[in-house]
């Protein structure tokens, strides 16, 4: 009887760490994410979330979905296992940073405090507006990133040095860039039947 | 390839459909993805490389990578020959100090290399999207997480950017977000591979020195590579089930 | 270019673990070595140290209440750290710290120092006036029940608290070496040795640091210093400081023996980049010197003026080569690339969120929360003139 009350401040300490972990359960009820633990030990929800990530690159079988004509070309050709966009860029383009909407002063402040994930810029479609066109590469430039000489390029890859190469002659001169062989444009399209 | 208007309208609709794929979509909201029916990795063709950077800028592009952080980025190594002083003697070994360079993660590609001598070859880098993977491990609140198809993922909403997880991946994979200031890393392009298209580095590579490869699916072609190569993965000593496979890996690549 | 010598990979170069983070395992160190010390009077029956048991617990405890500080300073994200709580990961070293911490402070620190003050706590609650009356009524929990069989409960149950104290004290500081020590992929961290390196290193800061406070705190007080005290004080330092240098000295020689793959690469870190922090400041300054200045007071007889002088200058140095310690492991870690051909630099920012200031701040901080402690809970023998308040 008495070791209960000499001890009581005891129990009154204890007290407080049981309330606390009960306090504790009941916020942790509340604030973890529902679908916490769904497939492992993290948000389920988050897989979707980052699936919901906008593609920038639709694939060569988007282009060709219209441009048959130059997949037919290309197929017969050299680079044949270059993809549309591996030359003309991503399709689905960022608006230039200038175009964007900016964040009003308020918001700028959230985001000082909170740092909220940025909201995905809009995007130019090519493929729901098609007089967006994706910008021409220039072939100078383009051809020179992948066929300039360097030893520590793999022998068998054709390589030049663009200066004693062409004598400042565009590089379509020769070669078509779809179907980049010595041979005719027709001679190309021939071949591919 | 000048279409004409009418052309173009006929087209469309066709385009249309194969476009909205593109667009975003969750595994769930596919019908067609199953996620325990894959297990994604990559296969980088070392012979295939010609360091133009076109994997490094797609990404960047695709994934809206800040600059100077990198998802994906390619080194190029030069294993020296054996250096001998005048008295004859073999001063390095070139297998454990090669010399490598990245200008800004090769992004640009390359400065053309004139020195013939010795050995040169790109490497490409990306998560290794390990199976026993070290940053998950070490995530304090389970932001980051191998997903059931077998790609290492970070839940940006729930990343506390304590930057353990960069401490502890022994490739040099992730960063922390400079204005997100979250860990950030490659997702695999989640969002494409699970829409059936293929990560935006691949679709970039103009010679198919990568290869998205799904090792659940039997007609994938990485099981016929993997029978006919010598396939390796990087720093095999940490044990960490790296599913980025290189065909003829150097020995002084680490 | 950014500070880079030979080849990293892109996404090393910047580091991201700061100045903060060198606090967080010295400050917790602090932490461990205090409560040792004050486990020696309490469960080893060192009579000699009781001068030091009380103020050894309040610092101990206001080093504590700064311990998270810089870790969560440095998030990105400082309002996620909750989440650390209420989803912890369980193959991760690092989700355990909230609950080491909270374990820690409240049923080992907070317990233990109510249990020890319950009596002053009581009657000062009764002899005190205004905001103060308050604060210690609250402290009471409501208990004014001082008779002696319950003092006699508190002063058993205290003991077994110390006892659960001493290797929670190991739990917290050689967690925090583990967080370390078990990261695979950084060869200059990962070691078995790291966890207990820490634990020993702690517990030279932790004595040090009590020594240096009690000898400052007496001399402002105009009190005379416990010779007797201290002379253990330092003797337990000396002790201890042999194991940890030791420690330290299997580690480097086991490293420079079996010259593994990344050999080459630390070995050229701590001969350019490292080598003032590491050589001249952790190992001859900070290490060598006091254990020699220490070695000197064990085997000479001198004069207690000189005993002092040489306790507070090892004192200090061994702060010093301590904190020297943590910041060659954290920093160091960090600046040499994975790929073993590269070097990174640190450049520490100023009155950034993780900069020097705060990291000065931060240092500060327990000192201003130990005076608050001191004030509210005085670690000296109570005054005779306020015996009488018992009558009331």
């Amino acid at each position: 009887m008495s070791i209960f009350k000499d001890a009581g401040h005891l129990f009154r300490f204890a007290g407080l760490f049981v309330l606390a972990f009960l306090v504790f359960l009941v916020v942790r009820h509340y604030v973890v994410p529902k679908s916490f633990g769904q497939y492992g030990h993290y948000r389920g929800a988050a897989i979707g979330e980052i699936a919901q990530h906008p593609a920038k690159f639709a694939g060569h079988e988007a282009c060709e979905t219209c441009h048959s004509d130059v997949a037919d070309k290309k197929k017969a050709g050299k680079h044949a296992h270059v993809n549309c966009e591996a030359c003309h860029g991503a399709i689905f383009e960022r608006l230039p940073v200038a175009e964007q909407p900016k964040p009003n002063l308020f918001q700028r402040a959230v985001a000082l405090v909170v740092h909220p994930l940025p909201s995905d810029p809009p995007l130019l479609r090519h493929a729901e507006d098609p007089t967006v066109k994706p910008v021409l590469p220039d072939t100078a430039v383009l051809c020179a990133s992948c066929h300039t000489a360097s030893a520590a390029k793999p022998k068998g890859f054709p390589q030049v040095v663009p200066a004693e190469h062409s004598n400042g002659m565009p590089c379509e001169t020769c070669h078509q860039p779809h179907s980049p062989g010595m041979a005719t444009p027709v001679a190309a399209a021939g071949g591919a039947k | 390839m000048n279409l004409s208007r009418r052309q173009m309208l006929i087209l469309l609709p066709a385009a249309a459909v194969a476009w909205k794929s593109v667009l975003a979509g969750s595994p769930e909201e596919s019908p067609n993805y199953k996620m325990t029916d894959h297990w994604w990795g990559m296969l980088i063709d070392i012979p295939k490389c010609i360091g133009c950077g076109n994997c490094v800028r797609a990404c960047a592009t695709e994934n809206d990578v800040p600059d100077g952080y990198f998802r994906t980025w390619v080194e190029r190594y030069h294993r020296s020959d054996w250096p001998m002083n005048e008295s004859g003697e073999v001063t390095a070994n070139p297998l454990i100090v090669p010399e490598v360079i990245s200008p800004d993660g090769g992004k640009e590609g390359f400065p053309a290399a004139t020195d013939e001598s010795g050995k040169y070859f790109f490497v490409p880098k990306m998560c290794n999207h390990c199976a026993d993977s070290p940053c998950t491990q070490v995530c304090p609140v389970g932001a980051t997480f191998i997903s059931p198809d077998g790609v290492v993922l970070v839940d940006q909403k729930y990343c506390l950017g304590c930057a353990y997880c960069v401490q502890a991946c022994p490739y040099g994979c992730r960063y922390v977000h400079p204005t997100k200031e979250v860990a950030d890393k490659c997702t695999l392009c989640y969002h494409r591979i699970t829409q059936g298209l293929t990560t935006a580095c691949c679709e970039a590579c103009p010679t198919g020195a990568r290869q998205l490869v799904d090792l659940k699916n039997p007609n994938d072609p990485i099981h016929e590579f993997l029978k006919t190569h010598s396939v390796q993965v990087l720093k095999p000593q940490m044990a960490t089930g790296a599913k980025l496979f290189y065909n003829d890996l150097d020995g002084s690549v680490r | 270019m950014n500070g880079v010598e030979g080849y990293m990979y892109p996404n090393e170069i910047t580091l991201y673990w700061s100045v903060l983070i060198v606090l967080y395992p010295y400050i917790t160190g602090l932490v461990a070595g205090a409560f040792i010390l004050a486990s020696l009077e309490r469960v080893f029956r060192v009579e000699a140290v009781k001068p030091t048991y009380r103020l050894a617990l309040l610092t101990a405890l206001a080093f504590l209440l700064v311990a998270p500080l810089p870790l969560v300073l440095h998030l990105g994200h400082p309002f996620r750290s909750p989440e650390m709580y209420f989803t912890p990961h369980s193959t991760s070293a690092m989700a355990m710290f909230g609950y080491v911490y909270m374990w820690y402070l409240m049923a080992v620190l907070v317990f233990e120092i109510w249990l020890d003050y319950r009596r002053e706590i009581v009657l000062l609650s009764q002899s005190s006036t205004g905001l103060l009356r308050l604060i210690y009524k609250v402290m009471t929990l409501g208990s004014t029940n001082i008779s002696p069989r319950s003092l006699a409960i508190d002063e058993r149950v205290g003991w077994i608290v110390t006892l659960v104290g001493i290797p929670s004290a190991f739990l917290l500081h050689g967690y925090v070496g583990f967080i370390f020590g078990s990261i695979k992929a950084n060869p200059w961290w990962s070691s078995p040795l790291m966890p207990v390196v820490f634990i020993f290193s702690a517990m030279v800061s932790g004595i040090a640091g009590v020594m240096l406070l009690y000898m400052a705190i007496t001399k402002l007080r105009k009190q005379t210093i416990d010779m007797r005290c201290v002379d253990s004080i330092a003797m337990y330092m000396f002790y201890i400081f042999i194991i940890d240098f030791s420690l330290e000295m299997l580690d480097l020689v086991h490293r420079i023996y079996e010259a593994d793959e990344s050999f080459r690469s630390l070995d050229f870190m701590v001969h350019t980049k490292l080598y003032f922090s590491q050589i001249v400041i952790q190992i001859c300054l900070g290490t060598i010197l006091p254990l020699v200045l220490l070695f000197l007071t064990q085997v000479v007889k001198l004069p207690e003026i000189a005993r002092k002088r040489i306790y507070g200058l090892s004192g200090c140095l061994a702060l010093i080569g301590i904190f020297a310690m943590r910041w060659n492991v954290v920093i160091g870690g960090q600046l040499f690339s994975k790929s073993f051909l590269g070097y990174t630099t640190y450049k520490m920012a100023l009155a950034t969120k993780e900069g020097l200031f705060m990291a000065i701040a931060l240092t500060l901080l327990p000192l201003l929360f130990l005076w608050v402690l001191i004030k509210l809970l005085p670690p000296w023998p109570e005054k005779s003139e306020h015996a009488p308040a018992i009558g009331d």
